[in-house]
C-alpha cells in the first residue's frame, strides 16, 4: 500500500500514520456493463489506480485506494457481467472474488435508466449474502427516458441502502459513499430479502438442499450452490461431483436431469422478485416518445446509412493519423530520436565501435521506434475510448456483423481489426471487448494482416520506386490484397482449426451519452502506459540482438551474420521471388519495426540520401521482384511488438508461433505467386 | 383506448416485423446460450418489441426498457406470441403502416 491515495473528502487533519494503521476496507465494485462502473471508478481512486491482469487470465483487474472520512479503502473493480453464472471467465473472476475475499462493501452499480434488467445481478449478489450499497446511476437519463424512480421506496423494498447517483456530473458520490461509511461502521445493516426461485421449483431445490448439505467445501454458501446446480452452471457441478459421494451425487444428478428447464425457472424467479421490488418505486408518466438514442439509431444501425456513418467515422480517424499523427512521428523520429543518436554518437567518438552502436542503433533505435509511434496510438486509443464511451462502438459492431461472419467472427471484432490501420499492437490489446476466447483468438490471429502505418510508410517509398506513376494504384491493389487474405485466413482457419464453431451474437445497445473527457483521457494514459512498459520490455531486448547480428563480427552489415544468413537464404529466395541477399537482410530487419527494412536497403546499396535509394533499387530490380517484395513485405511476419502483444494476450506461445509461421508461409506463398505472375505477364 | 389481444400461434423472434410487439414463450436453444438470454431479460412472459427487423442480418429489440441487438440464429430461438394492438372498431394498429 504504498501508493498515494486519492483524499475523496479533503478535510484532512489526521496524520497519515494513524489512518493507515488498520487494514483497509476491502470494496468491491460490482455492475453490469455500460452501467458507468469506470467513470465512478477513476472519480474515487483517482491516478493512485493500479492496472493488471486477474491470476492467469488476461481480463484487466484494476485497483486503487482512496480515503473518506479517515478511513482507507481499496476498491477492486469486478469484471461487467450480466449475471453470476459461470458462463464466461469475468462471471467466474467476479463471484469468486465475492465469495473467496469477502469485501466489507461490495457496491453494486445499476442503470436507472433499465432498472429491472441490472438488478437482476443485485438478485445474484443479495443470494451471496455480502454487505450491499446499490449506487442508482444515470437518474438524469433514466428521467429524460420518461422514468421516475424514488430511492427510498426501492430502499425499502430491497433492504439494501439505495443511492441516487450522476456519476458522469460526480453526483451522488459522497452520499454513495457515506452509504458505504455506515455500514462499515455498523450503523445501517442491510437485511435484504433474497429472491424465491418460481414456486413449481422450491421443492427440487430443497432436495438438492437436503443432498448436499453438509458437503458443500467452504467459503460456498450452501444454498446458493444449490441453486447454482439447478441453473446447471459447470463450474459448481463439477466442484460439487468432486466432494459428493458417489451415491449423493448419482441422486442430485438424477434430480437435475428431470429438471433441466431449471434454469428459466430460477431466472424467471429472479425477475419476478425484481417486479415486486420495482412496482411502487418506479412511476413512467410519459411513454411511447421517441428518445435521442432511437433517433440516432436509424441511421446509426440501418444497414445502409449505418456503414456510410462507419466509414465517415474511420475516414475522420484516418484523416486525423495522417494530418497529425504522422507529422508527429516523423518530427520525433528526426529531431528526438535522430538527435540523440547523434549526440551519443558524437560523445562516443573515441570509444569503441560497438558501444557507440549498441546505444545509438541498438537501444536509441528501438525505444526511439517506439516513441515515434506513440502519437498514433495516442490518437487511436483516444478515438475507440471516444466511441466506446459514447456508445457508439456497439453500433459499428452491429452494422458489421453480416461482413465479419464470412470469417466466422462477430461484428465486435471489427473495431479492433480497425485499430490495426494505426498500429497492429493496440489491435491485439484491443481484442479484450470481445468476450468469446475462440473469437477473440482468431481476431488477434489475424490482426497482422491489417497493414499498419509502418507498413504503408515502406509502400509509400517503394512503390514509386519500381511503378512510377503507377504507384498510387499499386498501394491501393496491395492494401486491397491484404485484406482479402485478411478475409480469406480468417474463413479457412474458421473453417479449419475451429470447425466453424461460433459464439452466440447478443449485445446490448447502450444509450447514447455525452462522453466522460476524465474518463477517456486516464484509459488513453492507462493504454500508453502499459504499451510502453510491456512492448519495451521486448522490444529493446530483441532490437538490440537483431542489431549486434547485423553489426557483429565486423562492424560492418554486408559482412555480419544476418547477411551471412541472408545469403545462405538467398538460393530460396531467388528462385521463389527473384530476391537477392540484400532484400532477405531487409525483410529480417524489420522484425524489429517494419519501417527498417527502408534503413537496411539504404545501408545496404550504400545510398545516403533517400532518393538515391529508389534509383539505385529501380537499377538493381526488375519490376516482379520489386513487386513480390512489397507483398511479401505488407504480409510478413509481424514487428517484435504486435508478437509480443500476441504472446501476451493469447496467453500461448503455441497460437503465437502458429501466427508467425502461418504468416511466413501466406507472405512467401503470396510473394511468389506475385513474382511469377508479374513475370508470365510480362512487367 | 386500445385494447389488447393475442393472435393465436407462436412465432420466432426473427419473424417478428419491426415495430410489433410480442410475449417470450420460450427458448429452444442449448444451456449457455439460454443461460445467457434469460440473464439479459429473456424469460417466459417478458415483453418484446422488435425495433429493427430487415428480415436479414442481426436484429435489435427492446427488452426490460434495454436494446438488444442479436443474431438472426440466436432470435430464431426464441418463441415469441404476437400482441397485435387493436383499436375499439377492430382495425388492426401494427398492420396499418404496414
Amino acid at each position: 500500500m504504498g501508493a498515494i491515495c486519492h483524499d475523496l473528502t479533503l478535510e484532512t487533519g489526521t496524520a497519515m500514520s494513524e489512518m493507515l494503521a488498520g487494514r483497509p476496507v476491502l470494496l468491491a465494485l460490482a455492475g453490469q456493463p455500460n452501467v458507468g462502473k469506470s467513470t465512478l471508478f477513476n472519480l474515487l481512486t483517482g491516478l493512485s489506480q493500479h492496472v493488471g491482469n486477474w491470476p492467469g487470465k488476461t481480463i484487466e483487474r484494476k485497483e486503487g485506494c482512496f480515503t473518506f472520512n479517515d478511513k482507507l479503502y481499496r476498491l477492486v473493480d469486478l469484471p461487467g457481467t450480466y449475471s453470476l453464472t459461470a458462463n464466461s471467465a469475468e462471471e467466474v473472476i467476479a463471484r469468486e472474488f465475492i465469495i473467496r475475499e469477502r469485501p466489507d462493501v461490495v457496491i453494486a452499480l445499476v442503470d436507472a435508466a433499465i432498472l429491472e434488467r441490472s438488478l437482476y445481478l443485485v438478485a445474484e449478489l443479495i443470494s451471496l449474502h455480502v454487505p450491499l450499497v446499490i449506487g442508482l446511476n444515470m437518474i438524469d437519463v433514466a428521467e429524460r427516458e420518461g422514468t421516475h424512480i424514488e430511492p427510498e421506496v426501492l430502499e425499502a423494498a430491497l433492504g439494501v441502502p439505495v443511492v441516487p447517483m450522476v456519476a458522469t456530473h460526480n453526483i451522488g458520490v459522497r452520499e454513495l459513499m457515506e452509504a458505504v461509511d455506515r455500514i462499515v461502521k455498523g450503523e445501517t445493516t442491510c437485511e435484504p430479502k433474497p429472491p424465491q426461485i418460481r414456486a413449481d421449483h422450491q421443492k427440487v431445490l430443497r432436495e438438492i438442499e437436503e443432498l448436499i448439505d453438509g458437503h458443500v467445501p467452504s467459503p460456498y454458501p450452501q444454498e446458493w450452490v444449490a441453486l447454482k446446480l439447478l441453473e446447471g452452471d459447470q463450474e459448481i457441478t463439477r466442484m460439487m461431483q468432486e466432494s459428493l459421494p458417489q451415491e449423493r451425487w448419482a441422486a442430485v444428478q438424477s434430480l437435475l436431469r428431470a429438471h433441466d428447464d431449471a434454469l428459466v425457472a430460477v431466472a424467471s424467479g429472479r425477475y419476478e422478485w425484481i417486479g415486486r421490488m420495482v412496482r411502487a418505486a418506479v412511476t413512467r408518466p410519459r411513454a411511447g416518445q421517441i428518445s435521442l438514442t432511437e433517433r440516432l439509431d436509424q441511421w446509426a444501425t440501418h444497414p445502409l446509412w449505418g456503414l456510410l456513418v462507419l466509414g465517415a467515422i474511420l475516414g475522420a480517424v484516418f484523416w486525423l493519423t495522417y494530418t497529425v499523427g504522422s507529422p508527429l512521428q516523423e518530427w520525433l523520429d528526426v529531431h528526438v530520436v535522430g538527435k540523440a543518436a547523434w549526440l551519443v554518437r558524437a560523445w562516443l567518438a573515441q570509444a569503441p565501435y560497438w558501444l557507440s552502436g549498441l546505444l545509438a542503433d541498438g537501444i536509441i533505435g528501438s525505444a526511439g521506434a517506439m516513441l515515434t509511434f506513440i502519437p498514433i496510438l495516442v490518437i487511436f486509443f483516444t478515438v475507440m475510448g471516444i466511441l466506446e464511451d459514447t456508445g457508439y462502438m456497439a453500433r459499428a459492431a452491429y452494422v458489421m456483423d453480416g461482413f465479419m461472419h464470412i470469417m466466422g467472427l462477430h461484428g465486435k471484432s471489427f473495431l479492433p481489426l480497425c485499430m490495426g490501420f494505426g498500429c497492429n499492437v493496440p489491435a491485439v490489446l484491443g481484442t479484450r471487448v470481445i468476450e468469446s476466447r475462440r473469437a477473440r483468438l482468431l481476431t488477434m490471429l489475424l490482426a497482422p494482416l491489417v497493414p499498419c502505418t509502418a507498413r504503408m510508410a515502406v509502400l509509400a517509398f517503394l512503390a514509386p520506386a519500381f511503378f512510377g506513376p503507377y504507384a498510387i494504384y499499386v498501394s491501393w491493389g496491395l492494401i486491397l490484397l491484404a485484406l482479402a487474405v485478411l478475409v480469406a485466413t480468417g474463413a479457412l482457419i474458421n473453417r479449419t482449426v475451429f470447425r466453424g464453431r461460433r459464439a452466440a451474437f447478443i449485445m446490448e445497445l447502450p444509450l447514447y451519452h455525452v462522453p466522460n473527457w476524465h474518463t477517456i483521457s486516464l484509459v488513453v494514459w492507462q493504454q500508453t502506459m502499459a504499451f510502453v512498459h510491456k512492448a519495451g520490455r521486448v522490444i529493446v531486448p530483441v532490437s538490440v540482438v537483431v542489431w549486434a547480428l547485423s553489426v557483429l563480427p565486423e562492424g560492418r552489415l554486408e559482412a555480419s551474420w544476418l547477411a551471412s544468413f541472408g545469403r545462405w537464404l538467398e538460393p530460396v529466395g531467388r528462385l521463389l521471388m527473384g530476391f537477392d541477399w540484400r532484400l532477405t537482410v531487409a525483410l529480417l530487419t524489420s522484425f524489429i519495426a517494419k519501417e527498417n527494412s527502408i534503413a537496411t536497403l539504404g545501408v545496404l546499396f550504400g545510398a545516403t540520401a533517400e532518393a538515391g535509394l529508389a534509383d539505385r533499387l529501380r537499377a538493381a530490380f526488375p519490376v516482379p521482384t520489386g513487386l513480390a517484395f512489397l507483398v511479401v513485405q505488407m504480409l510478413f511476419v509481424p514487428c517484435v511488438a504486435t508478437v509480443a502483444a500476441l504472446r501476451r494476450e493469447s496467453a500461448s506461445w503455441k497460437w503465437t508461433l502458429f501466427d508467425l509461421l502461418l504468416l511466413l508461409v501466406i507472405s512467401t506463398a503470396m510473394g511468389s505467386v506475385a513474382f511469377h505472375l508479374a513475370r508470365v505477364i510480362g512487367l | 383506448m386500445e385494447q389488447l389481444t393475442c393472435e393465436s400461434g407462436a412465432v420466432t423472434l426473427s419473424a417478428m416485423r419491426t415495430g410489433e410487439r410480442g410475449v417470450v414463450l420460450g427458448l429452444d436453444c442449448g444451456r449457455g446460450l439460454r443461460s445467457r438470454l434469460a440473464s439479459m431479460g429473456l424469460t417466459p412472459g417478458t415483453e418484446i418489441t422488435m425495433l429493427q427487423n430487415f428480415g436479414h442480418g442481426p436484429l435489435i429489440a427492446k427488452v426490460r426498457g434495454a436494446r438488444i441487438a442479436l443474431g438472426r440464429g440466436e432470435a430464431s430461438k426464441i418463441y415469441v406470441q404476437r400482441v397485435v394492438e387493436r383499436r375499439p372498431d377492430g382495425s388492426d394498429l401494427s398492420r396499418l403502416d404496414a
